[in-house]
């Protein structure tokens, strides 16, 4: 799934003036927990949060992961944002919880291949 | 023989700084050449051990020596050490603070997820003294599958 696509079915912003419209993603990972978020990797994917620190950029640059949603409208201090743009990470917000978000994104099919 | 040898302190409690070292590591790591499978698994461990360093020690560092057959990255700290490494090795067991966790770390996966994606994996802690823990990473398997014909 595209970023435009996700930032359309969220009604999401850009948060970094540099989101990459045509970035594109297979699996998705809903958490506010980095810790989590470190022992359960998956390659190509979206991160979802609600955790607004700078270190939201840390893990997702180890882990390789190039688009960031965060939820309920929340709205990062520039200091994560400025490292989402030296590391090279489209950042986008939604006003949806991250269960909802989540959600409507696995009904539009960025379901981590679940079958059924 | 060692390719490389460098050493990043990491300073307690400041979450300012923590992952600067391994976003440094990383960098250097993809500039060497390193397979990117070799440098993502070292990554996440790296970070893991980073953000460890900075909530339970009192200071360490971290040292990355780049051989020509594998990457040896070490954690050393100063700080309370674990009484009970087993116990501290299993998933979901943690001594962090509420404060860690509200900024989204400390579910106690740390140590687990740094030997999960390590090929060897091996620590010592000394309570009232501190811990060292040494991941090494080959090369040579990534090596030979980037160079096969």
């Amino acid at each position: 799934m595209k970023l435009k696509e996700i930032q359309a079915i969220l009604n999401a912003r850009g948060l970094t003036g540099e989101e990459n419209p045509e970035l594109e993603v297979q699996s998705a990972c809903s958490s506010d927990m980095m810790s989590d978020v470190l022992a359960f990797p998956k390659e190509h994917m979206v991160l979802l949060t609600g955790l607004v620190n700078p270190q939201v950029m840390r893990t997702a640059d180890m882990l390789d992961i190039r688009m960031v949603v965060f939820v309920r409208g929340k709205q990062p201090a520039e200091e994560a944002l400025e490292l989402a743009r030296e590391c090279g990470i489209s950042v986008l917000s939604t006003d949806h919880t991250l269960y909802n978000a989540s959600g409507i994104l696995f009904m539009n099919g960025l379901n981590n291949n679940v079958k059924g | 023989m060692h390719v490389l040898r460098e050493e990043f302190d990491v300073v307690a409690m400041d979450f300012t700084t923590a992952g600067e070292a391994s976003a440094t590591i990383k960098r250097l790591l993809k500039k060497l050449g390193v397979n990117s499978s070799v440098v993502r698994r070292l990554s996440i461990a790296c970070y893991e051990a980073e953000i460890n360093l900075v909530i339970h020690s009192m200071g360490g560092k971290l040292i990355l020596t780049v051989g020509a057959q594998d990457v040896t990255l070490t954690s050393e700290d100063v700080g309370p050490g674990i009484p009970d490494i087993d116990l501290a090795m299993s998933e979901g067991y943690s001594t962090a603070s509420e404060d860690v966790r509200m900024m989204g770390f400390g579910a106690g996966m740390g140590l687990a997820n740094m030997a999960r994606n390590a090929d060897g994996f091996s620590i010592e802690s000394k309570v009232g003294v501190g811990t060292r823990i040494e991941m090494v990473f080959r090369l040579t398997d990534a090596q030979k599958t980037e160079g096969a014909v």
